[in-house]
């Protein structure tokens, strides 16, 4: 029941914002922190469990199912294991820093920017648990739209063609999606007869070479729309830079994720043997979208565009990672998801904390701000060294498990993402360079980090340096879950 | 006649009935409420009556009627959609000038119409339907005389309507020279008799088809349904784009289904160019459309080229998953279109019509709860889950790939993609931050009571829709 409970309390949550702003404006943001930390109460149960997962016969801690359309063999399943955990795990974490960071950045109609920031959390959630392919289509629409109305109503002076632009890209790829889970959905009905679209009934469908590729592909665009991977990520600058903060937070930390989860989850045990296949393609897409992103990164002059591409670098990773598809790829994918989300987030924060100050994004109209802004400045420097990994630091472990994963199958592909070790000093450099050394621009009377934001960032200080200095409690929980999809996909291979 | 018989029919002729009750109360008395209650008494007992109706069926009432679990069903659905523009109309004429008791006499004619349509399982019937709903909404459309919008409409639709009429008889005469049958199973039973096509039925049947294409707005017969839209009172182009098309395009799967005419595969690609054309026609030219109405004339195009998709899946997949998909696909369809008619209708005033795009800036802060039955309405047409709409797409998808119909489902998914476009710009321009004096609303309270129900089952087959599915797979299984 805690499943279903995860999803409730913040769709809940959501609704008690939007209608609390009737009383004051001020309360909708106190809903969206008690909910959240409900939320995290609640995930104490998954994690007191997966301490004790040797004891258990499967990787999968907690699972939830009931009927909901017995006609398609539609039921809503949900189910956890340890993957699942830490990214939910993450979500409830950037949720508090989302809410943190529109503290005061919004300003008008708080109940419903705090609904649609809950509503796209629990979609989030949804996603993660989902093992009914209808259910996970249901979620992962669900989110989009509120995501879109954060975009459209919040956002800054070009919010309206970014959210356009972000809602049909993600759409068209999931319309391609369904087209795959419907056809294999009748593929399955007509070896065994009856129609499900349960992930574990869809495992085993026996699928001709052809069938299974084109299915293949449906869910891999899908995915990699939103993942975002070279050649489908030009929503994503636009969608970052125009969202609020609060939005930035969660699509660059949270909401990427979910197009990971989804390669992880669902395109390789379903179709093992089309995605090996596929494999170096999808493998080169990453390695190319990596260098490609690092250097896009390093011309732009607007700080969260700037941001924005370091996400797709990243992103890069996770491709490279999880096609290796042996346990050090999937293990640093995984990581490397963590460790994008927290340092992403916060630098994303930043450029909002600094927007907030300045009012602006251009890095050519900021300089000189480290005398003004001593700590924001010191963060700023500790999350741009993250980014570019800095042994330490999660990403430096996310990054360093992919490539060994990724040097086993392909030396050529790992070697040139390798070279991304050197643009990313570049484009995380520059950044500190251009914002806070150089000549003192006019700003006189800027003032530091409040206590709110001096928790929020310190609280993602410390994740970051925890992931990097002993990130095998995680891998010890992520395990477990990437050993058995392992598993999944060579049951499959006949 | 039989008593049985009558029985069967009880809704045609009780729905006849009030119509002749409204007409005689008008000419007693005009009274404008008074006409209105007669009409919606009427359409509540021929609701009730289908319930008896159904302990009959399945018979064949007349030479020209036939009651089963099909008509009944679109029966019950024209008839609630009717109910729910009955209402919409009362507010939005109470307050207009002129004699508006006549309005409900001729929604309930045009009922009358489409209860014949969905039931007729012959050429005569069908003929006599169409027609009487045709003929309704000439009037319907251009009610407002004084204005030239809704003429210029009225007009349009008029001489359109009477060619493609035309059309359609032509068709249904070189179909009866060939087959000498105006029976729906008996011409069936000629054409499973001979192998091979025969050209005049063939070329019969495309007239048909394209005589239906005119009231189906399907690409190239659409030139008539943005100005119609635009033109006619929001409540009555509701009724247009829902009843009217629903009516017309059951009865062309009657057709095909009774008359085995799947079996002419020439026919299959034509229809297929025409759903190509309507999806990809629809869409585009709704992308710039600043008027709401037109937007959703331009949509509903859009929306019959899907409905096509389905309807030509018939020929793969067994014609009870073509009959399913296609009734939900209506079903929600239906209250989608009712719901956003609905809402123009709500925000017009007498003086002016709320077609305009901009008059919906920030809709959202000056009337919420509008604003969000709204985009759930546009989210319904776009296809986004949590709707009745996105498990129509759902549907549409299946058959599609059921019947290996892979170009066809690329156009749909296309077709979507440019739909999110201009749904999401209205929905944009609702969430506007412009400051815009509050206007009082006016009192609309049967309106707001319809739209309400519209919306909660909008929401209720979105999220479960297990038993409507039960309803509808029964429906599906008594027409194979």
């Amino acid at each position: 029941m805690i499943l279903p409970a995860l999803v409730g309390v913040l769709l809940l949550g959501g609704f008690a914002a939007w209608f609390s702003e009737r009383w004051s404006p001020a309360i909708p943001r106190w809903a969206a922190i008690v909910t959240l930390t409900l939320e995290a109460l609640l995930l104490i149960l998954p994690y007191s469990v997966s301490q004790q997962a040797d004891a258990l016969s499967s990787a999968w801690l907690a699972g939830f199912y009931g009927p909901w359309i017995p006609r398609f063999g539609i039921g809503f399943h949900l189910a956890m294991d340890g993957l699942s955990l830490l990214l939910i795990t993450l979500t409830v974490l950037l949720g508090f820093m989302a809410v943190s960071s529109s503290w005061t950045e919004i300003n008008k109609r708080q109940g419903f920017f705090f609904f649609n920031l809950l509503a796209c959390l629990a979609g989030t959630v949804g996603v993660f648990l989902a093992l009914d392919l209808f259910l996970f289509f249901f979620c992962w629409e669900l989110m989009i739209i509120p995501m879109y109305f954060l975009i459209s109503i919040w956002g800054h002076e070009n919010r309206t063609d970014a959210a356009i632009k972000f809602f049909i890209f993600t759409q068209v790829g999931s319309l391609l999606m369904l087209a795959s889970i419907v056809a294999l959905v009748l593929i399955d009905h007509s070896h065994s007869g009856t129609y499900t679209f349960d992930y574990f009934d869809l495992l085993n469908t026996p699928l001709k070479p052809e069938a299974a590729f084109w299915l293949m592909l449906g869910f891999f665009i899908a995915f990699t729309v939103k993942l975002p991977a070279l050649p489908f990520h030009t929503w994503l600058p636009d969608a970052h830079t125009q969202a609020p903060t609060g939005g930035s937070v969660i699509l660059a930390g949270v909401m990427l994720k979910t197009g990971a989860y989804g390669l992880l989850r669902f395109v390789i045990p379903l179709f093992p043997d089309a995605a090996q296949q596929f494999a170096p393609v999808a493998m080169a897409m990453g390695a190319i979208g990596v260098l490609y992103a690092a250097v896009m990164a390093f011309a732009q002059s607007d700080l969260k565009r700037l941001v924005a591409y370091t996400s797709v670098s990243h992103m890069g990773f996770i491709l490279l990672g999880v096609f290796s598809w042996n346990l050090f790829g999937l293990q640093g994918a995984v990581i490397t998801m963590l460790a994008h989300g927290i340092s992403a987030a916060a630098l994303f924060m930043i450029a909002g904390a600094l927007q907030e100050r300045l009012h602006t994004r251009e890095m050519g109209n900021m300089g000189g701000l480290w005398p003004a802004l001593p700590k924001l400045s010191a963060l700023t420097l500790f999350f741009a060294l993250a980014s570019l990994g800095l042994p330490g630091l999660g990403n430096f472990i996310g990054e360093f498990l992919v490539l060994q994963g990724a040097f086993s199958v392909n030396v050529l592909l790992a070697s040139v993402s390798a070279l991304v070790l050197i643009l990313s000093p570049v484009y995380a450099l520059v950044v500190i360079q251009r914002v806070f050394h150089g000549p003192v621009s006019r700003h006189s009377s800027l003032h530091d980090l409040g206590r709110r934001e001096w928790a929020a960032l310190g609280l993602l200080v410390l994740t970051a340096a925890w992931l990097g200095l002993s990130p095998q409690a995680v891998l010890n929980i992520s395990a477990p879950a990437l050993k058995q999809e392992m598993q999944n996909s060579m049951v499959t291979e006949r | 006649m039989d008593m049985n018989l009558l029985i069967a029919i009880a809704p045609i002729v009780t729905i006849a009935g009030a119509a002749i009750a409204v007409m005689l109360s008008i000419a007693v008395r005009r009274n404008f409420a008074l006409a209105f209650a007669i009409a919606a008494a009427g359409i509540i007992l021929s609701l009730v009556s289908l319930g008896i109706a159904g302990q009959e069926s399945p018979v064949r009432a007349t030479l020209l009627i036939q009651v089963d679990a099909y008509s009944l069903f679109y029966m019950a659905l024209s008839l609630s959609a009717g109910l729910a523009v009955l209402g919409l109309c009362y507010d939005y004429f109470k307050e207009r000038e002129g004699e508006n008791e006549e309005l409900p006499l001729l929604l309930l004619t045009a009922l009358l119409g489409a209860l014949v349509l969905v039931s007729s399982s012959h050429f005569a019937g069908f003929f006599i339907g169409l027609e009487i709903l045709s003929i309704s909404l000439f009037v319907l459309i251009g009610y407002p005389l004084n204005q030239s919008k809704p003429l210029e409409g009225a007009i349009k639709y008029l001489v359109l309507s009477g060619v493609s009429s035309a059309f359609l008889l032509m068709g249904m005469a070189l179909v009866y020279a060939q087959c000498g049958e105006l029976y729906f199973s008996a011409i069936g039973g000629y054409m499973t008799s001979r192998d091979e096509i025969n050209a005049m039925v063939l070329s019969g049947i495309i007239l048909i088809v394209a005589g239906l294409g005119f009231k189906l707005s399907l690409v190239p017969f659409h030139l008539w349904t943005p100005d119609v839209y635009e033109g006619a009172p929001a409540p009555v182009a509701a009724f247009i784009a829902t009843v009217s098309k629903g009516a017309v395009f059951v009865l062309l799967l009657r057709y095909f289904i009774n008359t085995d005419s799947y079996d002419y595969t020439p026919l299959l690609s034509v229809l297929s160019v025409i759903a190509v054309l309507s999806i990809l026609g629809g869409n585009l030219l709704a992308l710039l459309q600043n008027n709401v109405k037109r937007l959703l004339a331009y949509s509903s195009i859009a929306h019959m080229g899907y409905l096509l998709v389905a309807f030509i899946a018939g020929d793969k997949v067994s014609p009870a998953l073509a009959v399913e998909s296609i009734s939900f696909y209506l079903l929600a369809y239906f209250i989608t279109t009712i719901g956003a008619f609905g809402v123009v209708s709500i925000l017009s005033t007498p003086q002016t019509e709320a077609d305009e795009l901009s008059f919906y800036r920030g809709l959202f802060w000056r009337r919420p709860w509008l604003a969000a039955v709204f985009t759930l309405m546009l989210l319904s047409l776009a296809g986004i889950p949590l709707t009745a709409g996105f498990i129509g797409k759902f549907y549409i998808f299946t058959s599609a790939a059921d019947g290996r119909l892979w170009g066809l489902l690329f156009t749909v998914i296309a077709g979507s993609g440019l739909g999110l476009y201009y749904y999401l710009r209205i929905i944009v321009a609702m969430s506007m931050n412009v400051e815009v004096a509050v206007v009082k609303p006016g009192r609309y309270g049967i309106s707001t009571v319809t739209i309400a129900v519209l919306t909660m089952l909008l929401v209720w087959f979105g999220v479960y829709p297990g038993l409507l599915i039960n309803v509808i797979q029964a429906v599906a299984y008594a027409m194979e």
